[in-house]
């Protein structure tokens, strides 16, 4: 028989430390749906999905009931909206938008993702089109989320398509005004952008993909942090170990999770994205990692590298515990999601600045930062450069998710409710970006040797 | 197919009758069993047989889970292949 010490620990992680899987993904292809008409790809969109995920939340459900581990969100992504709707003849892109927002609650999964454009080298028309259309396809569908991959390692910045982001980002805020700009929580801006990623905002099924596949996302900062509780005072590498160890436990649930879904979905499995993605609640928090750590508050001085050490422990932890591992695969620091963070970007210790630094070595970016409402849109633009910089240089992805909040200065809140948390307005540099913005073309893609 | 149900909660007469009264219910045998008391809260965990269980697994666990309000115990079932996979490499 097992370990009952090894069941009970399993049954505390559950209960007390909020383990859980926070997503099953299962991505499906689109491009078999392109048609001349519109109505009729919307139609063939609407048909492929629901056919593919009928099955998915019950088998969710199914699989939480059983193993008694809840999976926290079930979701579908798709391929790139952008590469589906070029074939039709239409400059109305918000209907394909609709389609999938209908396919997904049709199908019951909290989000779906894929309205999507890839632009890291230029813009075709569709893409242009997809791009322009993204704020009234946020302000009118419930679940749909979109990303726009604006720079590679391989391809440099695109800084056209960076400039059009910052004031996409401005009307998505004010198209959902009267939600504290809810639009902008369900757009991210990527720099080598991952094909199979299960996490929203930012999941789209990428074209080298198969028909269709299952991913999933575990989550565990809460059981780290329990984990890090027992060594406390004790030298960083006996910490390294410990989060490793952890995370092994927390992939490996992830990958049985998987297997049994892709095997009930009769789907192939991709990967299992070994993430620390925390929840707004009280123990559930990467903040409070690094603090336990021995940082008074997240953003001091050594934040830097507590979270380096952190990000790197888990993966290898993770890594040995599934087949296949892919995803962002990292911790992630979105503010408005985290506890911790929250309350440290609260008393001004976490800054803009130090988050930029942090995402340097952890997953993903700049993630659900809330930034005053008067901010222009060319500092919108040159946030998502600086982090889109990061990315390309260091060959790794990045991101950014700026929720500009209308009508709100410093020292406000907003609320934007569930796994989404509230965020304090943070402050931004006033100095202009704008003839820096303006420029608009390409940064070269950088040097792949030399590296200093 | 073998399940574990654990029983964590405050200690008194006839848990385990209960517990095992209720399993029989559903055809689920109890294959092994082991009970503590461990700081203070009674603690069991049993390995169960489900493969020739009359009800889904779902219907057993929502059983049990009323059980256990009806007693202030937490009890509840998993699949075995979780701990297994958690705890073994």
């Amino acid at each position: 028989m097992l370990d009952k010490k090894d069941i009970l620990s399993t049954i505390e992680m559950i209960d007390q430390q909020h383990l859980d899987i926070r997503t099953i993904t299962m991505g499906i292809s689109l491009l078999s749906c392109a048609d001349a008409d519109p109505k009729k790809a919307c139609d063939k969109i609407y048909d492929k999905i629901t056919k593919y995920a009928e099955k998915l939340v019950k088998t969710g459900e199914d699989i939480e009931s059983e193993f008694g581990i809840p999976i926290v969100n079930k979701r579908i992504s798709v391929t790139p909206m952008a590469l589906v709707a070029a074939a039709s003849e239409t400059d109305d892109y918000v209907q394909f938008a609709k389609a999938m927002d209908k396919a997904a609650k049709a199908c019951g999964v909290n989000f779906i993702g894929g309205y999507s454009a890839l632009v890291q080298k230029g813009m075709t028309k569709a893409d242009e089109k997809l791009i322009r259309s993204i704020p009234e396809a946020l302000a009118t569908t419930d679940v749909v989320c979109s990303s726009v991959n604006i720079g590679s390692t391989r391809a440099g910045i695109n800084m056209d398509a960076v400039k059009l982001m910052g004031s996409v980002v401005k009307q998505c805020a004010d198209l959902t005004a009267d939600e504290d700009g809810l639009g902008c929580s369900k757009l991210v801006i990527f720099c080598n952008a991952v094909e199979d990623n299960p996490f929203m905002a930012g999941a789209f099924h990428g074209v080298g993909e198969a028909e269709r596949v299952i991913n999933v996302g575990v989550s565990g900062p809460g059981v780290v942090y329990h984990a890090l509780q027992s060594v406390k005072g004790q030298p960083l590498d006996v910490v390294a170990e410990t989060i490793k160890k952890t995370a092994f436990r927390i992939t490996r649930m992830g990958q049985l999770v998987a297997k049994e879904a892709s095997q009930r979905l009769d789907t192939p499995f991709g990967i299992v994205d070994l993430s620390l993605a925390p929840t707004p609640a009280i123990g559930d928090s990467v903040a409070r990692i690094l603090e336990e750590m021995g940082l008074e508050t997240c953003g001091t001085h050594g934040t830097t590298a507590a979270l380096a050490m952190l990000n790197d422990a888990v993966k290898k932890g993770g890594v040995m515990a599934s087949s296949s591992v892919g995803g962002l695969s990292g911790a992630f620091i979105p503010v408005s999601e985290d506890e911790g963070m929250i309350a440290a970007a609260s008393k001004g210790t976490l800054c803009i600045d130090k988050l930029e630094a942090m995402t340097c070595v952890c997953s993903v970016g700049l993630d659900m930062i809330a930034v005053p409402g008067d901010t222009p849109a060319s500092t919108i633009s040159a946030i998502i450069a600086d982090e889109a910089a990061i990315g390309m240089v260091n060959n790794k992805t990045t991101a950014a998710r700026i929720l500009l909040a209308p009508g709100k200065k410093l020292g406000d809140t907003i609320e934007i409710g569930g796994l989404f948390g509230s965020a304090p307005i943070m402050p931004v540099h006033t100095e202009s970006s704008e003839d820096f913005i303006n420029r608009g073309g390409r940064i070269p893609a950088p040097l792949q040797s030399l590296k200093n | 197919m073998n399940a574990i149900v654990t029983v964590v909660g405050k200690d008194k007469v006839g848990i385990i009758a209960a517990v095992c009264n209720r399993l029989a219910s559903f055809n689920v045998n109890v294959l092994d069993l082991s009970q503590t008391i461990l700081q203070g809260n009674f603690t069991m965990v049993m390995a169960v047989d489900i493969s020739m269980a009359t009800e889904k697994m779902k219907t057993i666990s929502e059983s049990l889970d009323e059980l256990g309000k009806s007693m202030e115990l937490s009890i509840r079932i998993q699949r075995e292949e979780i701990f297994d996979a958690m705890h073994t490499i």
